[in-house]
């Protein structure tokens, strides 16, 4: 259990949260236009389908960016410097996350260099962090 | 009549700061919005008595008209973050060009670093933040309006230190400001050996926090003519305004900020203007790598170019386009929608009035961003109608 602020869901996103939940990393496709999107939403924002469809995803994914955090808010209830990244999926989504088992240290980090997904859980929830794949 | 709200026919005919800005425990945000109010009225000749439209961001705009005793006829509450008040000045002219609006009345004013009267910071967890971003840690903007950077830098080959010539560079424009927060003067190999706060950024790559205000008021140009202004007025040549994504792991490309695109490409095309028509520039910059997104996308310089143009001084003074020329947020004073600072040192410059004067300036850019890489709003100003 890790601390830190606690999403809350709601309709349209329940799925993902439900997801991660089961461990699984559930992304929506609009099954009229055949996108992949993210965040979830009601609507497709390509075409304004409401035809949703859900996706598993396989998980993998590569780091595009990041910071690293020297002053994490008191929520987190830790001083440890925190990985903020923003990761792209194997299946093309972007999403900010965190990076675990990995140094907090900029040589220890490469844009692409490839992660894996790992469920935390954090109060109710379960927070897709991710973990250098290698390490897996 | 309709006219065109462009190509000089809406003139800033009001602009001021308020008394004092940076660090105002005593003063209220409510009071550092009527501060500016008042010192902008009274510098364009007029009263609240002769103000029919009013627009603000926060506390919402009917709460602060009321404040000044103001009965508007036109109100504008945008909210788009540090950049509203370039759209407020857009929206504006567009109002006051088909006769929706006379005397327009633009305020800022905030409690940023004191937070005197100002509402509590709420956090709504099944926002697409609560949910997708705030839960990482992105609580704050050097942990989130940062995220892109290092794409952005290797996308352009650029560096930190490029972010530290941007940080230096200002510094030399704040250091002669009495009113600029951070005087002291730097070098970019002392910014790059302090530790970072959110790497890679390091303390003076992230803007100060202030208390302040500021205030414009909008007529059109046929009208400032008959006023017997103390000061010339500045007209508005183009304008254009875009938004993107609320939270920015979402932002269309990381490498280049589509808003910034869309807004500026539409200030130039309706000010019929290019890069090269612009003699001083003000980005706002909330982090360093602010104002090197901006110079490429809004092609002053060419892709990966941005970074050498500052190394080469281009933008010190004596620089062919000078850019913040208060110190920007990073050193003058950011008092969380800094959009408003921005604007106010465009007029002060075309107006010949800056604490550091650029000579001979005709036109100047305001590139403002809001929300992170949420919004943007572009003005392209001039001290001649035409």
């Amino acid at each position: 259990m890790s601390a830190g602020p606690v999403p809350k869901p709601i309709p349209e996103t329940k799925e993902f949260w439900e997801g991660t939940l089961r461990g699984e990393l559930r992304i929506p496709r609009c099954s009229a236009c055949d996108r992949l999107f993210f965040y979830p939403r009601a609507y497709c924002p390509f075409c304004s389908s409401d035809a949703i469809v859900w996706e598993t995803a396989s998980g993998d994914a590569t780091l595009t960016s990041y910071v690293i955090n020297h002053r994490p808010f008191p929520d987190f209830e830790s001083s440890e410097p925190q990985i903020i990244a923003l990761v792209t999926l194997a299946e093309g989504v972007r999403m900010m996350t965190n990076l675990r088992g990995v140094e907090p240290n900029p040589e220890a980090l490469s844009l692409g260099m490839p992660l894996t997904v790992r469920f935390e859980p954090r109060g109710d929830q379960a927070l897709p962090m991710f973990v250098p794949k290698e390490v897996k | 009549m309709l006219k065109s709200m462009h190509g000089g026919n809406i003139a800033i005919v009001g602009a001021a700061e308020t008394d004092e800005v940076g660090v105002l425990p005593n003063t209220s945000v409510y009071e550092l919005h009527a501060n500016a109010a008042v010192r902008a009225l009274a510098d364009a000749g007029l009263t609240v008595a002769d103000v029919d439209g009013f627009a603000t961001t926060m506390p919402n705009a009917l709460e602060v008209a009321h404040y000044l005793g103001i009965r508007p006829s036109w109100l504008d509450g945008t909210m788009v973050g540090g950049c509203s008040y370039m759209l407020h000045v857009r929206h504006a002219a567009a109002a006051i060009a088909t006769g929706a609006a006379s005397v327009v009345l633009i305020t800022h004013g905030e409690s940023g670093r004191s937070r005197v009267g100002m509402p509590p910071m709420v956090r709504n967890p099944s926002s697409p933040a609560g949910q997708f971003e705030q839960p990482f840690g992105a609580l704050a903007p050097y942990a989130s309006f940062t995220t892109p950077v290092m794409s952005f830098l290797e996308s352009r080959g650029l560096t930190r230190r490029d972010m530290a010539e941007v940080v230096a560079t200002q510094r030399e424009w704040a250091i002669p400001n009495e009113r600029a927060f951070r005087r002291k003067p730097i070098t970019v190999d002392e910014i790059l050996a302090d530790k970072p706060l959110s790497y890679p950024f390091t303390k003076d790559m992230i803007c100060v926090v202030t208390d302040g205000g500021g205030a414009l008021v909008l007529v059109s140009a046929e009208r400032a003519k008959d006023m017997n202004l103390a000061k010339p007025p500045v007209y508005l040549m183009g304008s254009g305004e875009a938004t993107e994504s609320p939270i920015v792991s979402q932002m269309d490309d990381l490498n280049s900020f589509g808003a910034f695109r869309r807004s500026s490409k539409d200030a130039f095309e309706s000010a019929g203007m290019t890069p090269d028509d612009i003699d001083h520039a003000m980005f706002y910059d909330a982090f360093a790598h602010l104002p090197l997104y901006m110079l490429e996308d809004l092609g002053f310089v060419g892709r990966g170019e941005s970074g050498a143009f500052y190394a080469e001084g281009h933008s010190r003074p004596g620089g062919r386009l000078p850019i913040n020329t208060t110190g920007g947020g990073l050193s003058y004073t950011h008092s969380g929608m800094y959009g408003m600072f921005a604007i106010q040192e465009s007029v002060r410059q075309l107006r010949g009035d800056a604490v550091v004067q650029v000579p001979n300036l005709k036109t100047s850019f305001v590139q403002g961003v809001g929300m992170m890489f949420a919004a943007s709003g572009s003005l392209v100003l001039s001290n001649q109608a035409g």
